[in-house]
């Protein structure tokens, strides 16, 4: 998943996407969760351009024991498995998840989540930083989903996390980047990637989150819920390509008044 | 004894004794590569598990990877 890099036009060639030393093709991450069946998830992600795939970790369900892991359906020497712990509600909790998906999964990686509010799916910052701090001594790549604060941000960075992982809005929600200014001043503070994880909802949003030069984005919802999620997907991977693109490029300055872009001289008198 | 009771996955569940943890999954038709074994909290890896028991009052969790954001 390493060998080519999409190359952008430009002065300069972009570098990869690197996380706990580990590089990536793609800025797009994305879940395998809620899609209406598994091949749709396949074709979505394959669609996605995606490398890295995140996946839950839960019980085996005794009573249909065949074919119902999620690795029956993705080639995983193809896919880079990012395991959370979503749905945990204190560090210890977290930390147990962490253990078992260590235990599952190929690699150091987790994607942390310490939830503390149901209806909001919000992190608990506290819990979060507990975790987190337990988690990088025990020798895990720690992407730490977390609130569009900078001080738990710089934080978690401190802790030792591989990358921190800040809201575009709740999970789920699909309301897209509601503080872009919050997600900008984290990734001008931060020496490790950031990568926007959770709320956006279509290419618009990814394209303005990748344009405040953040890292990457992780997604799951936007595509699964789609009417067309294999097509969204595809939308999805080129709006992440062009917002990084444009960010890179830099864009023009904001004006109050009007430039012509056609000559003022040479009008007939 | 020729049964014990365990807590497999939240539920209370009666197997055939003597049984180690390689030998329940088998019981439960599971492919061990596929499934992560904790037993009383502890993790219990690939190689070990046809080495451990199963007692009776355990408590058990199989977990596997499922789709998730």
């Amino acid at each position: 998943m390493t060998d080519t890099f999409p190359t952008q036009p430009g002065d300069t060639p972009d570098t990869p996407l690197e996380i706990g030393g580990q590089p990536f093709r793609s800025r797009l991450l994305v879940g395998t969760g809620k899609y209406r069946d598994n091949l749709q998830m396949a074709q979505a992600i394959e669609a996605s351009g995606a490398d890295v795939v995140t996946v839950a970790v839960r019980r085996v369900d005794l009573d249909r024991t065949k074919e119902q892991g999620v690795l029956y359906h993705l080639p995983t020497d193809r896919y880079f498995l990012l395991a959370n712990t979503a749905g945990c509600y204190t560090a210890d909790e977290a930390v147990r998840y962490a253990r078992l998906a260590r235990e599952a999964g190929f690699n150091e990686f987790i994607k942390l989540e310490v939830i503390g509010d149901k209806e909001t799916l919000l992190p608990d910052t506290e819990g979060l930083l507990a975790a987190a701090r337990t988690l990088v001594k025990e020798g895990f790549k720690v992407l730490a989903y977390t609130n569009d604060d900078l001080i738990t941000a710089l934080r978690l960075e401190e802790a030792g996390c591989a990358a921190v992982m800040p809201l575009a809005s709740p999970i789920g929600s699909g309301l897209g980047l509601l503080n872009p200014y919050s997600i900008r001043t984290i990734k001008s503070r931060l020496k490790v990637p950031v990568i926007v994880d959770a709320g956006v909802g279509t290419a618009s949003d990814a394209c303005l989150t990748m344009e405040q030069g953040v890292d990457g984005i992780l997604m799951n919802t936007a595509l699964a819920e789609a009417a067309d999620p294999v097509l969204m997907a595809w939308a999805m991977r080129h709006a992440v390509e062009a917002g990084r693109a444009a960010w890179r490029a830099g864009r023009m300055p904001r004006r109050e008044t009007a430039v012509p872009s056609s000559p003022t001289k040479g009008m007939l008198r | 004894m020729t049964e014990l009771t365990i807590t497999l996955n939240g539920d209370p569940r009666t197997v055939p004794a003597p049984l180690t943890l390689a030998g329940l999954l088998q019981h439960l038709g599971l492919d061990p590569r596929a499934v992560v074994v904790e037993q009383n909290r502890v993790i219990v890896r690939r190689p070990s598990l046809a080495d451990t028991a199963v007692a009776e009052g355990d408590v058990i969790e199989l977990v596997h990877f499922v789709g998730g954001g």
